[in-house]
């Protein structure tokens, strides 16, 4: 452990904004790259599963 | 060989294979990057000219690294599909554009982030750091062109090329900081030399950069898999998934 406390920590011996700002982004970036595939496959699997439904409806009509 | 080869550019194949490896490398990238992050925060001294700033290392050099090999990977998938005409490297090469585009963005952001501090100045127009934003337009230039076309194959071929031809990008952000007199530091990790950097300092650097290659070998897998997905949805084994889901 390198800090005495907590408040030193996040003071980073006054460069405490540079260092926030630049690990805050970096979680942005992590966060959009897992969010956006798994938000399009859910999307996907919704989308197709009532495709699906509809076409076994209609085969059962018919 | 080429049994191997028509294998690997079967979709069916690489989903059932790539479902299998997404745990683990999901499981090493969380684990690389929870430790590196808690080290280079907590635990490495901080350094003697630049204070604690110089933590931000820990995120700039990984990201750094892997926008360039990204765009690496990208090229290539983009030849071996406009040679081959293999789908699979069509859409492996899509699926680099965005999260290499975001990585470099994020080492921009975290280079002036840095040189603020100990440069006084966010930005400057030297060698590294403007090639670094031409390999970000680059990016935006392929994610463009995949969305401008509304023929797969045709979208493909167009930002194949244009990452081609920006290939040329790479030797020059690798060695900007030889050519030019720059503000930018030399490497501070590589394969050659021993780092200049105590091992207190290089050991979660280099934890850091495999957690961020095998995130970026996780999220490459999730977003080439839906897109396979979803451009094989009328094909059997598509439906079977559907239908188990």
């Amino acid at each position: 452990m390198y800090f005495a406390d907590f408040s030193e920590f996040i003071a980073m011996g006054g460069h405490g904004l540079y260092v926030w700002v630049a690990y805050g982004t970096a979680a942005l970036v992590f966060a959009f790259n897992l969010v956006t595939p798994v938000l399009k496959r859910k999307r996907f699997f919704v989308e197709q599963a009532r495709q699906l439904r509809r076409e076994e409806l209609h085969a059962s009509d018919s | 060989m080429w049994r191997w080869f028509h294998k690997l550019g079967s979709p069916k194949w690489f989903y059932a294979i790539s479902g299998r490896l997404l745990p683990w490398f999901s499981v090493a990238a969380m684990l690389l990057l929870v430790i590196g992050t808690v080290w280079a925060l907590l635990i490495a001294p901080a350094d003697y000219q630049q204070g604690n700033s110089y933590r931000i290392i820990y995120i700039h050099v990984p990201a750094a690294f892997l926008a360039q090999s990204g765009y690496l990977l990208m090229a290539i998938a983009g030849a071996v599909g406009l040679i081959w005409k293999m789908k699979l490297a069509d859409v492996v090469a899509k699926s680099c554009a965005p999260i290499g585009a975001s990585f470099t963005l994020l080492a921009l952001i975290t280079g002036a982030v840095w040189g603020k501090p100990t440069w006084g100045a966010w930005w400057v127009w030297d060698a590294r750091l403007t090639s670094m934003l031409v390999l970000l337009f680059l990016y935006l230039g392929v994610v463009a062109l995949q969305s401008a076309f509304t023929d797969r194959n045709q979208a493909a071929r167009a930002s194949a090329l244009l990452a081609l031809v920006g290939l040329v990008n790479i030797p020059i952000i690798k060695y900007s900081v030889e050519w030019w007199n720059t503000l930018h530091q030399p490497a501070s990790l590589t394969l050659t030399q021993r780092p200049s950097m105590p091992a207190e300092m290089w050991m979660p650097l280099l934890i850091m950069v495999v957690g961020f290659y095998c995130f970026f070998a996780a999220v490459l897998m999730m977003r080439t898999r839906v897109e396979l997905l979803d451009r094989e949805r009328r094909t059997g084994w598509v439906k079977e998934i559907i239908r188990e889901s």
